[in-house]
């Protein structure tokens, strides 16, 4: 399965995330999927309170499994031509699930910075995993200097590898805000005596800054010591 | 020893919580929408609400290795304030969410005219959300109010083996479960029901369609219980075959009613080397 954005790499296209689609549903979920895309390019009519194309994206996880619904839901997004207005407020009706899926579809459905409120609005929470989808290229192309930063640190706040960063190189370079911020939060954890993350000296370097000091002080050690590490599932995170 | 908590509010407890019943073998939860114990004042509230349990709390419940699924209504304490109801108009476009496995909790309180609407409303919900149903058995006047609520769901569209009647004890189960739908026990420190009871109640009516909750919430109650009726089952000479079957087999049944149960828990990706849920740093 091609993932939405794998590591470093641009987003992967949406005839990529058909094609791997039709090869990896089931019959019944690949009939699905097919009636629901043509339901989407159609718009007919409302279930409820909603419009069909809208049920079909609301329920695409329990039709295509949860492991296929983000491509199935940013496909069907592309087949209803969703606006911003119609992106807005599926993302402000939707499960955690379907934000996701609208932030994942921006780049491809919304070209000016009209939806840019979503963006934010997912850079306010601490899921995970709507931050990651959060920093994609319609972040990059949009965010102002200020905004971009914040996302950046947020993103190594709480553990999204910066990887999922859309255009990091490019946006970091030669920014020396961005660097100071960084050695700023690099000293934080270095005087709580706190490992300081691989992720945040790669942007750094990036920046074309000097490097963060690479170990903690050799004063006693911190009794945070233990939860530095990055790879303590349950240890603080901060 | 697998367990699925078919009853507990996730919103009110806190990660050590989560770390405690995953560490007690808890892989699966139900969270209902229920009353927060500050009323609410306005519709907007539950929305805020249900967008919570069908985000930031499975999400929640992921960094833990936790299936988190929901019910969504209008519960029966607030049914009575005119304030609240027009959250039913919303429930609708919440009841096609994936991960909404049943309407509930609804049923009686205080047994009044607004709950008797709210209640058959939302009964008409499930049925056509091809929903099951999760039904609150009121703590005052029980015993009528189990009748009152069985009648009403024989007056609905709802089949009553689409419909779980939950706090039940030694003066309700028998005509529950002579009614056909599934038995809900919800255990606690001190109310509703004991480890002690339970067991006896399993040994007296058998383990079929039974469901067994801790119901724990933001008031005295224990996420754990679940596992202490396990464990004390086993004592007592149930089977390993035994508790499977009351504690992870009956609810997956029963919310399986409504083709969305989605057990397999991936952990959020972006956490590989960290936990948002511990604040990020924020």
């Amino acid at each position: 399965m091609t993932p939405l954005r794998s590591a470093g790499a641009p987003p992967a296209s949406l005839d990529a995330l058909r094609a791997d689609l039709d090869a990896g549903l089931a019959e019944d979920a690949r009939a699905w999927f097919t009636r629901a895309l043509r339901e989407a390019a159609a718009h007919p009519g409302t279930h409820g309170p909603i419009s069909v194309w809208e049920l079909r994206l609301a329920e695409a996880g329990r039709r295509c499994g949860s492991r296929h619904a983000d491509a199935v839901r940013v496909l069907l997004l592309h087949a209803a031509r969703a606006d911003a207005a119609a992106l807005t407020r599926v993302y402000y009706q939707g499960t955690a699930d379907e934000r996701r899926a609208v932030l994942h579809a921006l780049p491809h459905l919304v070209p000016g910075p009209d939806a840019l409120p979503l963006v934010e609005d997912a850079l306010r929470t601490n899921d995970t995993r709507l931050v990651a989808a959060a920093v994609g290229p319609y972040a990059a192309r949009h965010l102002d200097a200020h905004a971009w930063r914040h996302a950046v640190l947020k993103c190594l706040f709480t553990g999204v590898p910066v990887d999922a960063v859309a255009r990091l190189a490019d946006r970091a370079r030669g920014d020396g805000e961005l660097a100071r911020m960084l050695t700023d939060y690099a000293a934080e954890r270095t005087a709580a005596g706190r490992a300081v993350p691989e992720d945040l000296r790669h942007v750094l370097a990036l920046t074309g800054a000097a490097p963060a000091p690479s170990s903690a002080p050799s004063s006693a050690p911190s009794p945070a010591a233990d939860h530095g590490g990055t790879d303590h599932p349950h240890g603080k995170e901060s | 020893m697998r367990i699925f908590d078919p009853h507990i509010h996730m919103t009110s407890r806190t990660t050590d919580d989560y770390e405690a019943m995953h560490a007690a073998g808890v892989r699966a939860v139900v969270e209902p929408a229920f009353w927060l114990g500050q009323p609410r004042t306005s519709p907007a509230s539950f929305l805020d609400y249900f967008d919570a349990l069908l985000g930031w709390e499975p999400f929640r419940a992921a960094q833990y290795g936790i299936a988190h699924h929901c019910t969504l209504a209008l519960n029966p304490k607030e049914a009575n304030d005119p304030r609240c109801t027009p959250v039913l108009d919303e429930l609708p476009r919440y009841l096609v969410k994936d991960r909404v496995v049943a309407v509930g909790e609804i049923g009686y309180d205080a047994m009044t005219p607004a709950e008797d609407k709210a209640f058959a409303v939302q009964l008409q919900l499930a049925a056509e959300h091809g929903l099951p149903a999760l039904v609150h058995t009121p703590h005052r006047d029980k015993l009528t109010g189990l009748r009152r609520t069985l009648d009403v769901v024989r007056e609905s569209a709802l089949p009553l083996d689409r419909v779980l009647v939950d706090h039940l004890n030694e003066t309700t189960v028998k005509e529950a479960k002579d009614s056909g739908c599934w038995l809900g026990f919800s255990v606690y420190p001190d109310t509703k029901m004991d480890e002690r009871r339970m067991v006896a109640i399993l040994r007296a009516y058998g383990p079929e369609r039974v469901l067994v909750n801790s119901a724990a919430d933001w008031g005295r109650s224990d996420p754990l219980k679940t596992r202490k009726v396990a464990d004390l089952m086993l004592t007592e000479g149930f089977t390993e075959d035994d508790v499977d079957q009351v504690l992870w087999r009956n609810p997956v049944a029963f919310y399986g009613l409504s083709g969305r149960l989605d057990l397999e828990v991936t952990a959020p990706d972006a956490t590989h080397e960290g936990n948002s849920v511990l604040r990020g740093g924020e």
